[in-house]
């Protein structure tokens, strides 16, 4: 047994310390260590994107990443988008009055990556720029345009809300 | 059963919100990978490097002194212990969960370990010695019907599987009669439905009780769980199978059996939950379902004004290692055969080839997806043949409206439709017109622009005649395909519907069911829960395939829905002192007709229903609980002689979809300029996520055009095990989709409904394909093979253009 080394990370405004081997990866360490299913595995192979998590307000895939590499870095997974009152965020609310979403599996990565997008552009782009910026996640069920169509919605909502929206960004 | 509600529908047909959606959008999906039992081990496979070899030795010893490994088992454990795996197929071609004599393809499973953690059981799959004594592999399935092949199955004595001729109509009159032969040999290759969650399960032996719980993500529990039980000998009715949310099937969990089977069994050896859930590269190797593999040899037979005669279809299958749902994917095509067209005879002759591959299954249209595309190739070839307009001869050979109930030349029926509807509103919606224009203008300054059409059949709600009717002596003739529910109504007066198959693959069961109570009772939707039953309590269900889900549920909840209502009523005229007939549903009351202030809430009804029994009246028993189990509303058996396959596909759906592509024929890239579609599926129950059905399905059915293909090398070596060299559409290849509806209803099934879980991947390919070759007709590009890969194109325009533009003839 490879000695375990300790790791202190920040997720979704909490600080959560653990012990891990240092192959374990960040998507198995939320998932399993820090009991948050929320990320998911696809192909474990750093393509279908299902993993992604915001690390700094970047997405990276959690599959590629060991969780000792995440030690003192703070993360936003899909659990960490519902408001502390447990309201959906205006992108899952969106998502759901859109129909973005169909077995769920890449909802939590699609979110992530529209969150991160939104955060760069709160006005959105052309159609095909919202594509591009969510092309590293794969949806087998959807077909995209309804992922699409809620990732402008949910702009339109934050930006309407003023300038301060109730985006948690990741230092909040 | 009861009839359903006359009055104009409230909340049949209405975009409501999936019900469903919050707890994925919160990341609290509930996926079998995110459940963890007390003392729980987890599992990983070694898997066979080679596509056929004699396995000599197996060393375990190692892996078994790791420390975190509870249990390495191979296929000698298997064998000691169970029985073969399920099978539809008859013969001699018997699957084991663990290959114990040889292996037959790349990925087959040879042992497994139960271990601590995923990590460590991958460490100790890597400690196994396995001494493999390599035999030819038999890839290409022309050359294994060669004499003196080498055998996937040597019992069987052949690598043909299945070999028959059926005739439908007078064919030999119809085809010789015919003006014109259009001959083509079209290849569809092995895809699969590519789910982004794996298959799992969780096996939970309880050596007290003797009770199996398998927790799984398969679609078919209740309909095959005894199958499971029979392989793992246990009584069925100690099997008990809990249904688990899975993320996405589109085929690759119908009754997926090596999954659960394998942790049932390996829980049972390791005396403790063990869960297995597949990596991607176990799905690609080794996952029940890929999809069809075939090479078609067709001949369509036409008179010179393109009256279609008659339709010949020669098809040889490469089925790989196993059988496993026999050649159930050919009936599934011979339901719709002829498309929406009036061609009166056909031959089908389908030859299922075993080759060292992974095995078929189901994938989004079960083999009438490929149909489909053989056949709107045809109408196409036929059409520049004859030099005849693609809308035109299309038109001419339409099923009439005034001739449904349809009787095709394989007996399968078609209860209604009208195609010029769907496709009148398509041409309009495309606006084909315009494109027809544009495409001249562009032909002119020398680009590649095309457009294409098809008008094809989307056939719903199997019945399970298709696995069978193939043999004079089948083994095991089932005729059943049923769905039940329960609708409860709770002390409170909320409802609760139970449902009894695993129905959740990302599709909107429990929306169906909270839309059609919500209808039946006339109460708010948000009063309604939905959950599954596991096997041991769950009433007769299939499950969703076929597009049967929405049809076949809203039978079973309309029948309970009616039961229970007649209990109510009963309840409420004793209290109202009133009769029976008097009373009617409103808005979460029973009241009395024309006199609206004599009313009994639910709540009320429901707590003396529960807590008041001698409120009730004498011969009516405490509480508040319906079921239904509804059975295929119209099916019948084959005739003997199989020249009439009898009605096993009735309810059947249409849609027509438009492309327009321009190519750069430099690159063989191609950009999008339009992609419409409309559909009908009958009666809409839910626009919204129909039209979900229908965007997600045509961007998997343009993978199979496009991108996607399982490769194996001349060795039978996977070249595409992972989403490196598996291409699934990403947002940037997917284009904008516009949809419209017609909604013709069925005469057979409640509410009209139609099953429209599979349109989208049933036509995309036929329109893609049209539209890419009508870009290139200046060129006299044919397309007969997919995927079309930019490589391909430029290939085909080369060779084309070597061919000195000759137009094809």
């Amino acid at each position: 047994m490879v000695e375990k080394r300790p790791v202190t990370v920040t997720v979704n405004g909490q600080v959560r310390q653990a012990e891990v081997e240092p192959r374990r990866t960040l998507a198995d360490f939320l998932r399993e260590d820090l009991n948050l299913p929320g990320t998911h595995l696809g192909c474990e192979h750093g393509v279908c994107g299902n993993c992604t998590v915001l690390l700094d307000g970047q997405s990276v895939r959690a599959c590629l990443m060991f969780a000792v590499q995440a030690d003192g870095h703070e993360i936003l997974t899909v659990e960490g988008l519902v408001a502390p009152n447990g309201d959906l965020h205006p992108l899952q609310e969106a998502f759901w009055e859109h129909h973005a979403l169909q077995c769920g599996f890449c909802t939590p990565a699609m979110l992530l990556t529209a969150y991160e997008y939104l955060q760069q552009h709160p006005v959105p782009g052309s159609d095909e720029e919202i594509r591009e910026a969510i092309g590293g996640v794969l949806c087998r069920c959807t077909g995209y345009q309804n992922i699409v169509t809620a990732i402008r919605a949910a702009a339109t909502k934050l930006t309407a809300a003023g300038p301060a929206p109730a985006s948690r960004s990741v230092a909040d | 059963m009861a009839e359903p509600a006359t009055t104009r529908p409230k909340w049949i047909g209405q975009s409501m919100k999936r019900v469903e959606d919050p707890r994925f959008l919160r990341g609290k999906g509930r996926y079998i990978d995110d459940i963890r039992l007390p003392n729980m081990a987890v599992a990983a496979i070694l898997r066979s490097p080679h596509a056929h070899a004699r396995i000599v030795r197996i060393d375990t010893s190692a892996a078994e002194r790791l420390p975190g490994v509870y249990a390495v088992v191979t296929g000698q454990d298997v064998r000691a212990r169970m029985a073969p795996l399920p099978t539809f197929a008859v013969g001699p071609i018997y699957q084991d969960l663990l290959a114990v004599e040889k292996v037959r393809h790349v990925g087959e499973a040879v042992a497994a370990v139960v271990a601590e953690n995923r990590y460590i059981a991958e460490d100790a799959c890597e400690l196994i010695e396995v001494e493999y004594e390599p035999l030819p592999p038999v890839v290409d399935p022309f050359a294994a019907m060669e004499p003196g092949a080498p055998l996937v199955h040597e019992a069987l004595g052949s690598n043909v599987a299945y070999q028959r001729t059926f005739t439908f109509g007078d064919f030999d009159r119809d085809f010789n009669e015919a003006d014109h032969i259009v001959r083509a040999k079209l290849r569809w290759p092995r895809s699969s439905g590519m789910p982004m969650e794996t298959n799992g399960a969780i096996g939970d032996y309880d050596e007290g009780t003797g009770i199996l719980t398998i927790y799984a993500n398969s679609m078919n529990f209740t309909y095959f769980q005894w199958l499971i039980a029979t392989s793992l000998k246990i009584p069925a009715s100690k099997l008990r199978v809990v249904p688990i949310n899975a993320g996405g099937s589109f085929g690759s969990k119908f009754f997926m059996h090596k999954v659960p089977t394998l942790a049932g069994f390996l829980s049972m050896v390791a005396g403790r939950p063990v869960k297995f859930v597949e990596d991607r590269i176990d799905h690609i190797l080794n996952n029940d379902h890929c999809g069809s593999d075939r090479y078609y040899d067709v001949a369509l037979a036409v008179d010179r004004d393109g009256t279609m005669r008659a339709l010949q279809i020669k098809v040889v299958d490469d089925y790989g290692a196993y059988l496993q749902f026999g050649t159930g994917t050919h009936g599934n095509a011979l339901a719709q055969v002829v498309g929406p067209y009036r061609i009166p005879s056909v031959q089908y002759e389908l030859t299922a080839v075993l080759t060292n591959k992974n095995q078929q299954g189901a994938y989004r249209g079960f083999g009438s997806e490929v149909n489909n595309w053989v056949l709107e190739r045809m109408v196409d070839f036929a059409a520049r043949e004859l030099g005849l307009d693609p809308v035109a001869i299309r038109r001419k050979n339409f099923i009439r409206p005034e001739q449904f109930p349809y009787r095709t030349p394989t007996g399968n029926i078609y209860d209604s439709g009208n195609y010029e509807g769907v496709l009148d509103k398509a041409l309009a919606l495309a606006e084909y017109d315009r494109w027809v224009a544009e495409r001249e203008r562009a032909r002119q300054e020398g680009r590649y622009l095309g457009i294409g059409i098809v008008t094809a059949q989307e056939r719903s709600v199997f019945s399970s005649t298709e696995f069978w009717f193939w043999f004079d002596q089948p083994g095991f003739p089932v005729t059943s395909s049923p769905e039940s529910a329960t609708v409860t109504i709770d002390p409170t007066g909320k409802f609760i519907v139970t449902l009894h198959s695993l129905a959740f693959w990302g599709n909107s069961p429990e929306t169906v069911a909270t839309q059609v109570v919500a209808e039946q009772f006339d109460i708010d939707p948000a009063d309604v829960v939905v959950t599954y039953a596991a096997s041991q309590r769950a009433l007769p269900g299939t499950g969703p395939g076929g597009s049967r889900f929405t049809v076949m549920v809203t039978g079973a909840l309309v029948g309970a829905s009616g039961r229970l209502k007649e209990k109510i009523k009963k309840i409420a005229a004793h209290r109202l002192e009133v009769s029976p007939e008097d009373l009617e549903f409103h808005q979460g009351s029973v009241r009395v007709k024309g006199s609206p202030e004599r009313a009994l809430t639910l709540s009320e009804i429901a707590l003396s229903a529960y807590m008041f029994k001698l409120d009730l009246p004498e011969d009516v028993e405490s509480g508040l609980e319906a079921s239904y189990t509804f059975d295929h509303p119209y099916t019948t058996l084959p005739s003997p002689d199989r020249k009439d396959l009898g009605v096993f596909y009735p309810f059947m759906g249409h849609a027509c979809h438009i492309a327009v592509v321009e190519v750069d024929p430099e690159t063989g890239q191609f950009t999008w300029h339009k992609y419409a579609a409309v559909a009908d599926a009958g009666t809409v129950v839910n626009p919204m996520t129909l039209d979900g059905h229908l965007t997600g399905g045509t961007a998997q059915g343009l993978g199979t055009a496009l991108y996607e293909e399982y490769v194996y090398d001349d060795r039978g070596q996977m070249l595409t095990a992972s989403f490196m060299d598996y291409l699934v559409p990403t947002a940037m290849e997917v284009p904008r989709i516009d949809i419209d509806h017609q909604e013709t209803p069925s005469p057979y099934t409640p509410y009209g409904i139609k099953g429209a879980g599979e349109g989208g991947r049933m036509m995309a390919p036929g329109v893609i394909t049209a539209a890419l070759e009508d870009a290139l007709a200046p060129l006299g590009v044919r397309i007969t093979e997919l995927p079309i890969t930019p490589a391909k194109l430029v290939r085909w325009i080369a060779e084309a253009k070597a061919r000195g533009q000759a137009p094809t003839a």
